[in-house]
This record gives C-alpha cells, structure tokens and sequence, in this order.
C-alpha cells in the first residue's frame, strides 16, 4: 500500500509538472500576441483582456476606505468595457489592513502576468508591498496612499492620490486665513506612517505661519478614548485643534471633544475626509474642517455623470476613495490606449505621459517624480455636509 | 478636576471588566480568556438593539446582562466543564477559552462586517452637567453608578447569600463543597454567568462610552484587565475595583503630567511598581503553598 501510494503520488508531481511547463509555455505566447493591439487612442483595438489587479483592504482597520476604492473600480471597469476596443478584467483581491497579506496578494499579482497593480489601500502596507512589483517590474499606480516617499520606491510605482505634503499646507493656510488663528493645539496618532507623515507636514506647515503650537499631543491608532487628551487640550485655550489620525479615532475624538465643550475648529489630516464622519458623529462633526483631494460638489462633467452613475449603481454617495479609485482606472486607460498595448513596460511608459487630462479629481498630470499634480479643495462640514470652505 | 472624573469613568469601566475576570478566578481557579470575547459580542449585541429594535439605551443594559450570563453558561459548558477532570484542566479550559473567543469573534464579523459600528448619534441623553468647572455627560454619570452599584452588588452577593457562601466554599476546596451536599457544577455555572454578564455590561458602557464598538474591543482591554486583577490580588473583588480606578487614574495622569506618549508605559510601569512593594498584590492573601 505504502508503495503505492508514493508511485501514485510521484506519478501525480510529475503530470502536474508537465501540466504546468504546457500552461506557461502556452500561456506566454497568447499574452504577448494578445495584449499589443492596433490603432491609437480611442481607435485602439486589443484582443486580450487586460487583466489588472487591486489589492485593497477590505477587511481591518481601513475596510471602509477599500469598500469604496472597489467600488470606485468596479463602477470604472464597468463603464470603460462598453467602450469599444479595450476590456479591463478586474480583480479584487483583500490585504485585510495586513502588510503580509498585501506582500502574498502582490506577490500572485506579479506572478499571473497581470498587467498593472492598483494599491494597496494605506501607507504603511504600500511601504511594504509595493516593492515587490518594483522588482518584478509591474507598474503599480497607488490611489489613496499619501504619505511621503511612496513613488521614490522605484520607477514603476506611480500615484493618483494627492500627497499629504500636497493638500495640508493648502488646509492650513487656508484654516488660518479664514478662522484668524493664533494659538493652536496639534494632535497625532504615532503609530502609523500615514498619520505621522502628516502631522509632519502640518507641523512644519504651521511652523512657517505666525501661528503658535501651545502643545503636541500624541495617541494610538487603536484609541478609542481621547477625553484626557482632550482636557488637555481644552485647558491650553487653543482657536483650533488639528489633528492627523484615521477616520477611526476621527469620529469619537471629535464627538468626545464636543461633550467636553471644544467649540473651536477641529483640522483633520486625509483621514477625517470621510463622510462616515457625518454619518457617526452627527452634530459633533459641525466645523470640522478638511482638505481633500476631490471636491464632491465640483461641476465638471466627468465628477457630475460620476455621481449620478455612482448614486444609482451603489445607491449612496461615493467619497474621495471612490473618487480617486475611479480617476486611477481612466488614467490607466489612458496609458494603455496611447501606446495600444497593456504590456506592463507600454503601460509606464503611458502612465508616465499623463499630462492635463480631465478626470473626476479634475484635470490631472503625472510629474517626473511619478506623483499626481491637480488642484486641491478645503472643505467644513456645515449642516451635515462637505462644503467649501469660504 | 475633568482629568480626576475622565480617570474615573474610564476606570470604573476597567473595574467592572475586571471584576468579572477575578470572579471565576478567584472561584474556580480558572483564567477564562472568553471574558474579552463577551465584552465585544455585547457592545455590538447593544448597538444592534439600539440600532435595530429601537429600544432605548437604558433597556438594552439589563437584556445585554442576560446575554452576557447565557454567553457565560455557553462558555462554561463548552470550554470548561468537558476538561474539568482532567489532570491539566486549569491550562486546557485556559486555552479552549481562547478558542472560544476566537469563535465569538469570528462570529461577530460574519454578523456585522469588519467595521467599527457606533451606537444612532441621537441616542444619548444630551443632558451635560458642571462640576467644579468640568464638563459631565449623564451618560458618564450613569456609568459610574451602575459600575459601581454592580460590583457592590456582587460583593453582598458573595459575602451574604447562599449562592456566595457556596462559592467560597468551592474556592476553598471544591471536594469539600460537594461533600458538604453543594451543588458544584451549579454553582460554578452561576458563577460563569454572572461574570460574563458584568463583562458584557462592561462592553456595552465602554462602547457607549467611547461611541465606538470594533472587533478587536476585547483585545484591548484584555491586558489592561489582566493588569488590574494581578495588581489588585488574584480573586480580590475590592481589588479589582480599586485597580481599576486606579489604572484609569494611572492613565490620566500620565497625559496630563508626563506626555500622551508615556500614557501606557507610565501606567504599567506603576502597576509594576506596585508589585514590586506588594507581590501579592494590593488586597490579595499571600497564600501558602499546601503539599
């Protein structure tokens, strides 16, 4: 029985071999011929599918943010397959918040010749994963990843998402300009890149103005309680508060700032731009003030048939995540049709010459340092809502 | 004064937590690492009956209670009477309840998803009072009250009533206490239940507390009570109670006083500190090993 049993299992190792030295060999060839295609721009015409992979979290502490980054892809995908020409087969795959997990998700990517890689959803796991398709040379194009350094990893990592050096230094100014302030309290959450790269730009963006920072004041990631931080807080006299944490510790440190009586502006980091804030921290959220890469009342055709398309697909309102997820793929078609091919160097090589083109984030260019330039927009909730600040 | 009361209600949270976790290990001798587990299954079990049935928060605390003692029987039957006589029954109900939580939990997020869920946003009295120039939510008011009215209640029952005197005697010797006609195994299963519904008591004040439930809630604390129910003495009831309001006082002042970063380097470092002086803990009896 024993012998047997292994005969049968060296029998099975080596078909399985021969099975797979057929299907790569095979393989290899069908995706070379298939994803050159004819024509140019719009008149471009390529056999193949295009097969581009997300890693986003969908599970974990960012979940809700990669709900929406799926969705933003998944309305996109839909849309430009009915597009003649070109077809996108998209596929999602989780990092559950987890940078191994986004390594193995990156790593299967690389290895079943997929086209391009969006994601994944945080900084701290780019950091980690995106290096991976660097070295495999896949191009990757990051499209909520803020933090500082994220396309310096290597030529083939480019990004859609406004940086936090990007739009801060815009929030700030603007924040001081509009509120007058003089005396402000900062507070960050120093466990995370994300978080930290930003404090990092607001202090030194508030370091430039005549503002005073009375104190610094520092929590976890995973805090939930912020009450004595905030008395802290309270008992400087601050005209505003800024603070650079994740939508997490965003909803009950506002609420808990409200109970104890801070009337003054609260400025968040990337982190607050969430309308789940509304939604959880009710009243509390009025005059939390944001900057955002995406202004979600902006009258440009492709934000207005966005939100129409988005309301009916999902029957809520996207948010940034969806916005810029959804900008991520139309840029990429862009790349692939300019050249006609979704050959992974023909797609950097396209992503590279993105100049001036009209997105829902707006009219969008990629830079030399492979980083997204448009405009930003500062945002206060007012009455339950995102609105422009004045 | 705001940071004395923050420390307060933070800790008699802590407190009744950990009230719960020296309650069976105090009785039984048992560590139940499915206590963290109740303590997050009932703060969404809260927000589900705020959310879905529209009850107010003040009625969802007793029927969060009684799902916390039918989780506490659960526990009991499954992770720990199965293993009680075997010879390791201290480590294996220690490592099925660690099981058990992983089953909770894992049951949590095929209900209710990965996201953090938070209790409706009009469904707390906005009622806010001033004392001595610091600002108190009723809801913090009725924190610390039921807290501590629970473990008060707890201590009484332990000290006067029959079910108390039979708890202490299984403490003492378990053999004995069925020799002496006392129903051990009902007993140790009250005991489970009612640990289990102040843990979930515990659970649903935290999450109301905060405005904030997440999957990994129990984890978090689950230190924390560990800490204070060693610092207090293993099996204390007033010590888990004062070790809590004290860790939630350590935390406090650490803020204010020392920097937000050395919030739990300072607060452990003091639990520490405590057992260095009092390695029996605060209230706990240096026992004496018997042969």
């Amino acid at each position: 029985m024993r012998t047997n049993l292994f005969k049968l299992t060296a029998a099975a190792g080596v078909l399985a071999l021969a099975l797979t030295a057929c299907g790569s060999d095979d393989g290899g060839d069908d995706t070379d011929g298939a994803l050159a295609g004819e024509g140019s721009g719009d008149d471009c015409v390529i056999d193949g599918e295009v097969a581009i992979g997300a890693a986003l979290s969908l599970t974990g502490a960012a979940a809700s943010y990669g709900e929406s980054q799926k969705n933003g892809l998944e309305l996109a995908a839909e849309q430009l397959n009915e597009k003649e020409g070109v077809t996108y087969a998209l596929t999602v795959e989780d990092d559950q918040t987890d940078p191994r997990q986004a390594i193995s998700v990156f790593e299967g990517f690389a290895g079943d010749g997929t086209s391009l890689i969006i994601g994944p959803t945080l900084s701290n796991t780019a950091f980690q994963a995106q290096p991976i398709a660097q070295e495999e040379g896949v191009p990757v194009l990051a499209i909520s990843n803020t933090a500082a350094g994220i396309t310096e990893q290597g030529d083939y990592i480019f990004r859609n998402s406004l940086t936090e050096a990007q739009v801060i230094p815009q929030t700030v100014a603007k924040s001081i300009e509009t509120y007058g302030l003089e005396n402000v309290v900062v507070m960050y959450s120093n466990d995370d890149a994300f978080t930290e790269s930003g404090y990092e730009v607001m202090a030194s963006s508030l370091e430039e103005s005549d503002v005073t920072v009375a104190d610094t004041l520092t929590f976890s990631k995973a805090d939930t309680d912020f009450r004595a931080l905030l008395t802290e807080a309270k008992n400087l006299n601050p005209d505003a508060i800024f603070v650079s944490g994740l939508i997490e510790a965003a909803i009950p440190l506002v609420t808990q700032a409200r109970e104890l009586g801070i009337d003054v502006p609260i400025i968040g980091g990337n982190g607050f731009n969430n309308p789940q804030l509304m939604a959880d921290a009710g009243e509390a959220a009025e005059g939390v003030v944001v900057g955002a890469a995406w202004n979600s009342a902006s009258d440009n055709a492709e934000n207005t048939a966005f939100l129409a398309d988005y309301e009916e697909k999902f029957g809520g309102q996207p948010d940034q995540f969806a916005a810029q997820a959804f900008a991520a793929l139309h840029i990429v078609d862009h790349a692939v049709r300019e050249d006609c091919s979704a050959d992974r160097d023909a797609i950097k090589a396209g992503l590279g010459n993105i100049t001036d083109l009209p997105t829902v984030l707006g009219s969008i260019s990629i830079n030399a340092d492979r980083d997204a330039e448009h405009d930003a927009v500062v945002q206060v909730v007012k009455d339950g809502a995102f609105t422009v600040l004045p | 004064m705001q940071q004395l009361l923050n420390g307060l209600f933070t800790g008699s949270i802590y407190a009744l937590f950990a009230i719960g976790f020296t309650l069976v290990f105090g009785v039984l001798d048992r560590l139940n690492l499915a206590h963290p587990a109740v303590f997050a299954v009932s703060a969404f079990v809260g927000i589900e009956l705020v959310e879905v049935a529209g009850l107010s928060i003040w009625y969802t605390l007793p029927i969060v209670f009684v799902v916390g003692g039918l989780l506490g029987i659960i526990i009991e039957r499954v992770a720990f009477r199965p293993l009680k006589n075997r010879p390791d029954a201290h480590f294996a109900g220690l490592i099925s309840s660690i099981a058990l939580a992983g089953m909770f939990i894992a049951l949590l997020q095929w209900r209710y998803g990965p996201n953090t869920r938070r209790f409706p946003a009009d469904s707390f009295p906005s009622t806010t009072f001033t004392v001595f120039g610091a600002q108190v939510t009723l809801l913090q008011v009725a924190i610390l009250v039921i807290s501590v009215a629970l473990m008060v209640a707890l201590t009484l029952l332990v000290a006067k009533s029959r079910l108390g005197r039979g708890m202490r005697a299984i403490a003492e010797n378990p053999t004995a206490a069925r020799v002496l006609g006392i129903n051990v195994d009902r007993v140790t299963m009250t005991t489970f239940a009612i640990s289990s519904a102040l843990g979930a008591v515990a659970g649903a004040l935290f999450a109301m507390n905060v405005n904030s439930a997440q999957l990994g809630m129990g984890t978090a604390i689950e230190l924390k009570g560990l800490a204070v129910i060693i610092v207090g003495g293993m099996g204390s009831l007033p010590g888990a109670l004062v070790g809590g309001l004290l860790l939630g006082l350590a935390e406090v002042f650490a803020v204010a006083n020392i920097g937000s970063s050395w919030r739990d380097m300072v607060a452990f470092g003091l639990l520490f500190l405590i057992l260095l002086v009092r390695p029996q803990g605060l209230f706990g009896a240096r026992k004496v090993r018997e042969v």
